[in-house]
């Protein structure tokens, strides 16, 4: 290399010929060919617009009326914005810290582990992703309907799981002989008492929800000291009458039949036959109720509503974090594997448990390298927008807002008012100087 | 509890030289749960992305009734179909090569003037040098924000709005202060005497830099050329404001997604296609990559 330098005698293409040694005006001269180009990309590009940008947000929408801080009153007052405001803060609040913990567990973990290449990569690849992408991916996952959102899906499976879904799903009662009460159960409205016969007509049943081996229901014959009774599909096709037991209706098997005393407690429970009557033998004297239990008509899991305007912002959160776990965990383990081996070992000699090195001396020694991640998320965190403008849907918009994003909506997504948006602008540039500064300041020390 | 095993496991591996077979089974043993931990947590990092792949893969009349895990239980569902007809898609074809020029573009313009300002503060004399470069390292402070409404107007009455050029100038300026930063730092590394000798020797500034500074920067420069494609590449915001026929892909699904679920056989593929190169840069470079991600924290 230096050796075809040391040969080179001519001057470089577009410089002037030298005469002896460099002269004042050809020193300046190659300063400004190497510094001109950034210089002048620099001083189009970011100070005057920064300027002007700064100059604009103290005008009205037109740009013609100066309104002195009228933009920034709106920014405070208007309720989208204060809700980017607040989302913002929640977000610088929540976010950095878990993307820190995170990456420090999983960097931990990663350190005296073979094969831990697999996982790293696993971790780190959503960074290369843009975010933009990282939000068309979690809008998949978090489609609500439980047969095509992944996140919904998986708990569907749990819960169906632990509680599956009820029998009979949308059935009402025929009459008003049975109630519906709070809890979601049917109650029949004439107390019972042992010898009484129970008639308990159900509707809204689809013909493909009943069982295939429910016969005919008849009403049961009285049973001495015990209750007995029916339930029924109280429909029948062409008419009939509702709260009357007729022909080709067919009896409701399978369902669990409870006799609340008179606390309301289910003192006895039976499951129906296949012409839909039940019956409890040897039953203690006093009045009952019969009920249906609201577990028999619990509908199948409808999925949570991961984009709708209560849970849009912790969603999005969720798979932000998902992409920069990685970035934390690549940084803090580069930080994990330079500290000195030796300082370590001298705690163990001294009697330190793990626990205490990791909390006493790993912890301290790794502080600088989780200043710089929660650091960075900061910075990253407080201009997020990519993410929340793919995964939030256009009618969650103004509850997911930020105030990247809200400053993009009103400049240019159909408000169109360079007033406002300058405002809000110069407001994020605001909050970024002071922790960059400290950035900047914690970097110089370093060095 | 997690932590504590890791350092455990840390012990036992100062341990493992010349210890007995039983040993080193229990040791593999108690570090089972971090095995499966890692094992379950990793796997469910992958989900996500594996979730898109799937759902490009499925037609879309599948899809309307159940989701991309069908594909698991019947493989001979997939179809590359979706990847056929968004190929025939002329939209999404122009887009992607739009993303490529602008990414290249504003990749290789920034470096180059960057190099060439970096190699002035570190190796040339002039008043006001060191002052000049901390204005240059302080407008990384500037959020792209505050220059969107300023080149908005700017780029309308230079009719530069909705050019490919316009999106790489503005890429370029802003990748500026942040490659001069690390290139200067990189380029002051370089042993004095290489460029004494050189200048001794009589080489014009120009030929120093091209000859002898851009070779011997090259890991510097490959690790910010990395970055600074995947940041290009990856945008969303600027195309979105200085761009309407001059789309690049993201733009170009961004404007699918009103219909989310009724475009996805089109979004899932092209979002595929768009984190695929990205994917490929990273796997090839990582080294760079995340030498890069380290030195550029303070970004």
């Amino acid at each position: 290399m230096s050796e075809s330098v040391s040969t080179a005698e001519a001057p470089g293409a577009g410089l002037p010929p030298q005469d002896g040694g460099p002269g004042v005006f050809q020193r300046h001269w190659t300063t400004i060919v190497f510094l001109g180009p950034a210089l002048a990309l620099l001083a189009v590009w970011i100070v005057y617009p920064t300027i002007r940008t700064i100059i604009r947000s103290f005008y009205d929408r037109s740009g013609d009326e100066f309104v002195g801080l009228d933009n920034y009153q709106t920014l405070f007052s208007d309720d989208t914005l204060v809700t980017a405001i607040k989302n913002n803060f929640l977000w610088l609040l929540v976010v950095p810290a878990m993307v820190t913990a995170i990456g420090l567990v999983f960097a931990v973990l990663i350190e005296r582990i073979r094969f831990s290449v697999a996982f790293k990569v696993a971790v780190f690849m959503p960074m290369a992703i843009s975010l933009f992408a990282a939000g068309v991916i979690w809008r998949l996952m978090y489609e609500k309907d439980p047969s095509r959102g992944t996140i919904n899906a998986g708990i569907a499976v749990v819960k169906d799981a632990v509680s599956p879904p009820g029998a009979l799903q949308a059935a009402q009662p025929s009459t008003d002989a049975v109630e519906v009460v709070a809890d979601g159960s049917l109650v029949l409205e004439t107390p019972l008492e042992p010898g009484s016969v129970a008639q308990l007509g159900l509707t809204g049943i689809r013909a493909s929800d009943v069982r295939d081996d429910a016969v005919q229901a008849v009403v049961p014959e009285p049973l001495q000291g015990g209750i007995t009774g029916v339930v029924w599909r109280d429909f029948k096709p062409g008419g009939g009458t509702p709260g009357v037991l007729e022909e080709e209706e067919v009896g409701l098997p399978g369902v669990t039949v409870e006799l609340r005393d008179v606390n309301g407690r289910a003192a006895y429970t039976a499951k129906t036959n296949p012409d839909g009557t039940f019956g409890f033998e040897e039953v203690e004297a006093g009045t009952y109720r019969a009920a249906i239990g609201a577990a028999t008509f619990a509908v199948p899991y409808a999925g949570v509503s991961w984009l709708g305007e209560r849970l849009i912002t912790p969603a999005i959160m969720i798979a932000y974090i998902w992409v920069w776990a990685g970035f934390a965990m690549v940084v803090i383990a580069a930080g994990l594997a330079a500290i000195p081996r030796d300082l370590l070992e001298a705690a163990r000699t001294d009697g330190a448990n793990e626990w205490q090195v990791f909390r006493r001396i790993t912890i301290p020694l790794l502080a600088p390298v989780l200043t710089v991640v929660f650091i960075t998320m900061l910075i990253y965190v407080l201009k997020v927008f990519d993410i929340v403008i793919s995964i939030a849907p256009g009618s969650v918009q103004d509850d997911a807002n930020v105030i990247a994003l809200a400053m993009w909506r009103t400049s240019f997504g159909g408000v169109n008012d360079f007033g406002l948006g300058s405002a809000i602008a110069v407001f994020l540039f605001l909050l970024v100087i002071p922790i960059l500064a400290l950035n900047i300041r914690r970097f110089r020390r370093e060095v | 509890m997690s932590t504590a095993e890791a350092t455990d496991a840390r012990v036992e591996t100062r341990a493992a030289v010349g210890e007995p077979l039983s040993a080193r089974i229990v040791r593999f043993l108690s570090r089972t749960p971090v095995y499966l931990f890692l094992a379950f947590v990793g796997l469910l990092w992958l989900v996500p992305t594996l979730g898109l792949l799937f759902t490009s893969l499925l037609p879309a009349s599948i899809l309307n009734t159940t989701g991309w895990w069908e594909i698991l239980s019947e493989p001979s569902l997939a179809t590359f179909d979706n990847y056929r007809s968004i190929f025939d898609n002329q939209a999404i074809t122009s887009a992607v090569w739009t993303t490529l020029w602008i990414s290249l573009g504003a990749t290789i313009l920034p470096i180059l003037v960057a190099s060439l300002a970096a190699y002035a503060f570190a190796w040339i004399e002039f008043p006001g040098r060191d002052w000049l470069f901390l204005v240059v390292v302080g407008l990384l402070v500037v959020p792209i924000q505050m220059a969107l409404i300023p080149i908005f107007s700017l780029y309308n009455s230079l009719g530069l709005f909705d050019t490919i050029a316009g999106l790489v100038l503005f890429h370029t300026a802003f990748g500026l202060p942040f490659a001069i930063f690390l290139l200067r730092n990189f380029f002051i590394g370089i042993p004095k005497d290489l460029l004494e000798a050189a200048r001794i020797d009589g080489a014009s500034e120009l030929r120093i830099f091209f000859r002898l500074i851009l070779p011997l920067g090259l890991p510097a420069i490959a690790s910010l050329a990395i970055f600074q494609f995947l940041w290009v590449w990856n945008d969303l915001l600027v195309a979105l404001t200085f761009g309407r026929e001059t789309q690049p892909i993201t733009v170009a699904i961004f404007s699918q997604m009103r219909q989310f679920s009724a475009n996805i056989e089109l979004i899932a593929p092209a979002a595929f296609v768009s984190l695929a190169i990205p994917l490929v840069v990273f796997f090839a470079f990582q080294r760079y990559f995340v030498q890069g991600l380290l030195a550029g924290s303070v970004k």
